[in-house]
């Protein structure tokens, strides 16, 4: 493979314990195995992998991938990787914006940050010049603060008063994306004292054929229009993805009084429509995406994601948008995961069986941020919270990793998934939400584990090489990796088929579980929160939201290890390390 | 995953595009399930093992598919060895159909690994899906339809003296009109729910109705289409990916005013359903992809036209067949997307749009849609073979 095309060829390696920086070229091989993004990450984070994840030679990787910065549809995505402080797996976070364009142009596939910094600093990064300037200065600042005091041109990341105040779910925000990461990678980047990388780049990436390009580009906008989720008048171009409000509220599935119940009778009061009614909203969204699912409103505030609309109302009993609306910016400006954030205040309220609304919520939010009062035990996730306050049970995460805005009990294959994920509760590894809610590629019976173990062993596959090539997950609810596959040669010049990108990204995903099993995990970390089954949903309108049963759900797990080549406790193989080309560890 | 085997290979067998017995599905999870012992299933399972997907189909196409398919493949593919049908369905979903040679592992997984089926001639057609064996049957049914159209759009061509076709088209040719003319002869019912609608449920079930009998017209296959009915402020439409003939459950109501977005499962055509009745006084809307009426749409003999080649979204021309306008766009909400042109043509019986399909709007019921639809049908065919038998 030759990375003339849409590869950089170039990953800049930071030690912030000198201040210095190498440039590392790695050979093609390592291309074809790991693609980009997330594949590269955690290929260069494999070695590191048994250390803490404050330890200073623990890397924290930014990767683009092979499509970023060309006319590939929905391309402009970034990975973050390193070891999450919240649930000491491999930490991925996604990233939109500006930032992987940025650094692509600037000439490199990806930075990859080691040591720790004796002062706080922050990275500038213009084309291939690299600079480490003094940011003691920009201490408690927020982060939309932190962004304004850097040059308006260029891609910049930053950590907020959440990292600053260990927040374990502190996230790093991007500029020109709205969405809070997960998994606490923030406060990996604090550890190592870096405030900010503001990143600048003035080249272009080479493409291999750009008539194929516009051609391959073609075939996928055609798609993205026929899909009514992307596209349609109610979908996420018009309505962000709060569009999925209503469709999961109608489904019996949206996590109510911290996942007691599957549906909030508030619901109709809070969907999308009144968002775009009350806030007149723009479109904005990442670099080279003509989907700009992401919103603003009038004054120049971010409409929250589904997610967030979803876990602050029905969550944690909450009725009023306005508190969303502001909840939604506390959490941009500290830096820290909504979703965790949210989940740990349910949590909380749960245990001392307390009901919060207006200002009391706000506070208790800023109070996590800011770690005080109890916001210094809920900074901690809901998973140490509880278990502090001596009720494990009211977690609900799996690895640490609280749930995101879908029951699993409205969808099997989405449990089976949050069992299986790399870094635990996340939806997106194998966003199952595709066939089992929006019907797409084709549906499958969302109460059944029936074939759902290899649909989500594919899924996890597909979606490792997404994050890797690097391209929003969204788009194949309308396109499929056959298309991206033309996309890729038409940018790289490479021949890999579609069904050949599917075998890396098996290699991507089954390397995490192996970086999973070497920091302990195992079997029973795969597994849900004792809730799902043993209580019943919210059935009504001829829907019966019954537990998870557990033999089914424990059947597919066994028949999920076998299709991905674990042992029966979860633990990758010798004989499968082989195969993919991985190196394996006993 | 037994019941949607039988299901799917029953449903090939009701459309006509293969014969009872002869689907051969399989289906993995971590170990594969057969609906059959036939000797293919040892090369398929290989096939299977090279790919990342769930489900595999196999079937020798039923007549006149199968002559069809073996004539494209033999006469009419392009330097990369694919069939290039230009209908919606081939240029949204399949881009092409790639043709090899013979039936072993090696040849079936070099075209599988690029497209979602596969033509053997003299063999039949392999597909596959990622989550479900529905998708298997989508493909298997979309690449009949596309290439039956194909074969009529370049006979069309062929008999009017402008491009020959090679070989001898003729016994194909003859054999698919005998045979389009056979399953159009069956008495069709008329749908027997009428309005006045009293509530939403009567309003589902006319829906529900009109799918089932437009599919059962033997004129459109039950997956690519949609229908809808405007009651009070609501549109009530079917979902997307969902099949005319088993709509219960799949009808999303979708408010005019957009005040709840359930509508992000409704068919891709909702924009193009809404703005229609925003245009015109008309409650019901039906749409399928009737072959004749697709074929009809695709023939023009302005050869060196400037358009050519993109005449599903630039075609200038005032087309008309009979009283039927014939307009460009694609599917779905974007700037060349039907939802622009055929709303506005919608003056009388129907509209069809360009190498895509028909669409037929009713004043209350689907008396009227569904008459219209299963008229024009007739209309374009007829005409189609007066041009070609001239
Ligand atoms: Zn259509």
């Amino acid at each position: 493979m030759d990375q003339k095309y849409g590869w950089t060829g170039r990953i800049l390696k930071i030690d912030l314990s000198n201040k210095s920086y190498e440039i590392i070229k790695p050979e093609s091989d390592i291309y074809k195995k790991y693609i980009g993004g997330r594949g590269l990450a955690g290929h260069y984070l494999r070695p590191f992998c048994h250390l803490t994840w404050d330890s200073p030679e623990m890397p924290l990787l930014f990767f683009t991938g092979p499509l970023t910065d060309t006319a590939s549809p929905s391309s402009g995505m970034m990975s973050v990787v390193s070891i999450s402080p919240l649930t000491g797996t491999v930490g991925h976070t996604y990233a939109g914006g500006n930032f992987g364009t940025e650094l692509k142009r600037a000439g490199w596939d990806g930075i990859i940050i080691t040591g720790i910094s004796d002062n706080l600093c922050g990275i500038n990064i213009h084309d291939t010049r690299v600079e480490f300037s003094g940011a003691e200065s920009l201490q408690d600042k927020t982060v939309s603060a932190i962004f304004r005091s850097l040059p308006d041109e260029g891609g910049a990341a930053a950590t907020g008063p959440a990292a600053e105040n260990g927040v374990l779910f502190s996230s790093i925000g991007f500029t020109g994306d709205y969405s809070p990461g997960r998994c606490g990678l923030g406060l990996v980047m604090h550890a190592k004292a870096v405030k900010f990388i503001h990143v600048k780049g003035s080249g272009s990436t080479a493409v291999y054929n750009s008539e194929e390009l516009v051609s391959a580009r073609g075939d996928i906008l055609r798609l993205v229009s026929a899909s009514p989720a992307l596209m349609g008048e109610p979908g996420f171009s018009e309505f962000g993805t709060g569009a999925l409000y209503d469709l999961i509220h109608s489904r019996r599935m949206m996590p109510t009084d911290n996942f007691r119940s599957t549906r909030f009778q508030d619901a109709g009061i809070l969907n999308a429509w009144h968002y775009k009614n009350k806030f007149n909203p723009v479109k904005a969204g990442c670099s080279g995406c003509h989907i700009l699912c992401r919103k603003m409103s009038e004054d120049g505030r971010a409409v929250p994601e589904y997610e967030t609309m979803s876990h602050f109302t029905a969550l944690i009993g909450n009725s009023s948008i306005d508190i969303v609306m502001e909840a939604n910016r506390i959490c941009i400006e500290a830096g820290m995961d909504p979703i965790s954030a949210a989940s740990s205040i349910a949590c909380y309220m749960e245990i001392n069986n307390l009901i919060m609304v207006g200002a009391d919520l706000i506070r208790l939010l800023t109070d996590i941020a800011y770690s005080k009062e109890d916001g210094n035990l809920l900074k901690l996730g809901s998973k140490k919270t509880a278990e502090i306050l001596g009720r494990p049970e009211a977690s609900i995460s799996v690895k640490g990793l609280e749930l995101p805005a879908y029951d699993p009990r409205g969808a099997y294959g989405l449990s089976l998934s949050f069992a299986t994920s790399t870094h635990g509760g996340c939806h997106l590894q194998a966003y199952a939400v595709s066939h089992e809610i929006l019907r797409k590629p084709a549906v499958t019976d969302r109460f059944t584990f029936t074939g759902k173990a290899r649909i989500i062993k594919l899924a996890e596959d597909l979606n490792a090489v997404l994050d890797s090539l690097t391209v929003c997950r969204f788009i194949f609810i309308a396109a499929t990796i056959e298309e991206y596959a033309k996309v890729f040669h038409a940018v790289t010049g490479s021949g890999l088929s579609g069904q050949e990108l599917l075998m890396a990204g098996e290699r991507i995903f089954y390397n995490e579980r192996l970086i999973n099993r070497i920091r302990g995990f195992s079997a029973s970390d795969d597994d849900l929160p004792s809730r799902f089954f043993s209580e019943s949903g919210s059935s009504g309108d001829g829907i019966t939201i019954p537990p998870v049963p557990r033999d089914e759900f424990l059947d597919a797990r066994a028949r999920y290890y076998r299709i991905r080549g674990l042992d029966s406790e979860g633990r990758p193989v010798r004989e499968k390390c082989i195969e993919l080309g991985l190196e394996c560890t006993d | 995953m037994h019941r949607l085997i039988d299901k799917y290979s029953r449903k090939m067998v009701s459309q006509k595009i293969c014969a009872e017995g002869d689907p051969v599905f399989g289906v993995l999870d971590d170990a594969t399930i057969w609906n059959s012992s036939a000797d293919e299933i040892e090369i398929l399972g290989r096939v299977m093992r090279g790919l990342s997907i769930n489900s595999i189909l196999f079937s020798p196409a039923a007549e006149p598919y199968s002559s069809i398919i073996d004539y494209l493949a033999e006469f009419s593919t392009d330097i990369n060895g694919q069939i290039r049908p230009d209908d919606t369905e081939t240029r949204t979903f399949l881009h092409n159909i790639p043709v090899v040679k013979t039936f072993t592992a090696d040849e079936i997984l070099s075209g599988l690994k690029k497209r979602k089926g596969v033509i053997i001639p003299g063999h039949g057609i392999v597909t596959y899906g990622t989550v479900s064996p529905e998708q298997a049957f989508v493909t298997f049914s979309s690449i009949c339809f596309s290439t039956f159209v194909k074969f009529m759009a370049d006979y069309y061509y062929h008999a009017m003296g402008i491009i020959p076709m090679k070989g001898n088209p003729e016994p194909v040719f003859k054999k698919a009109v005998q045979w389009y003319r056979d399953s159009l002869s069956s008495a069709t019912n008329s749908p027997s729910i009428k309005a006045p609608f009293d509530s939403v449920e009567d309003v589902i079930q006319a829906i529900i109705e009109a799918g089932r009998l437009t599919v059962e017209s033997g004129m459109v296959d039950s997956f690519f289409g949609n229908i809808s009915v405007k009651y009070g402020n609501t549109i009530y439409i079917s979902q997307t990916g969902s099949s005319l003939d088993e709509l219960a459950g799949c009808i999303d109501p979708c408010p005019l005013d957009n005040s709840t977005t359930n509508a992000i499962t409704a068919s891709s055509e909702f924009s193009a359903h809404k703005s229609l009745y925003n245009l015109t006084e008309r409650k019901s809307i039906l749409h399928g992809h009737p072959k004749f009426s697709v074929i009809m749409s695709m023939l023009c003999d302005d050869i060196p036209c400037v358009n050519r080649g993109q005449c599903h979204i630039k075609c200038s021309r005032k087309r008309h067949i009979e009283d039927i306008p014939v307009v460009p766009g694609e599917i779905g909400a974007g700037p060349d997307s039907l939802s622009c042109t055929m709303p506005s043509a919608m003056k009388g019986r129907g509209v069809i749009v360009w190498g895509h399909g028909l669409f037929t709007a009713g004043a209350e019921d689907f008396t009227d849609a569904f008459k219209n639809l299963v008229d024009i049908e007739n209309m374009c065919f007829e005409k189609y073979l007066s041009l070609v038998e001239k």
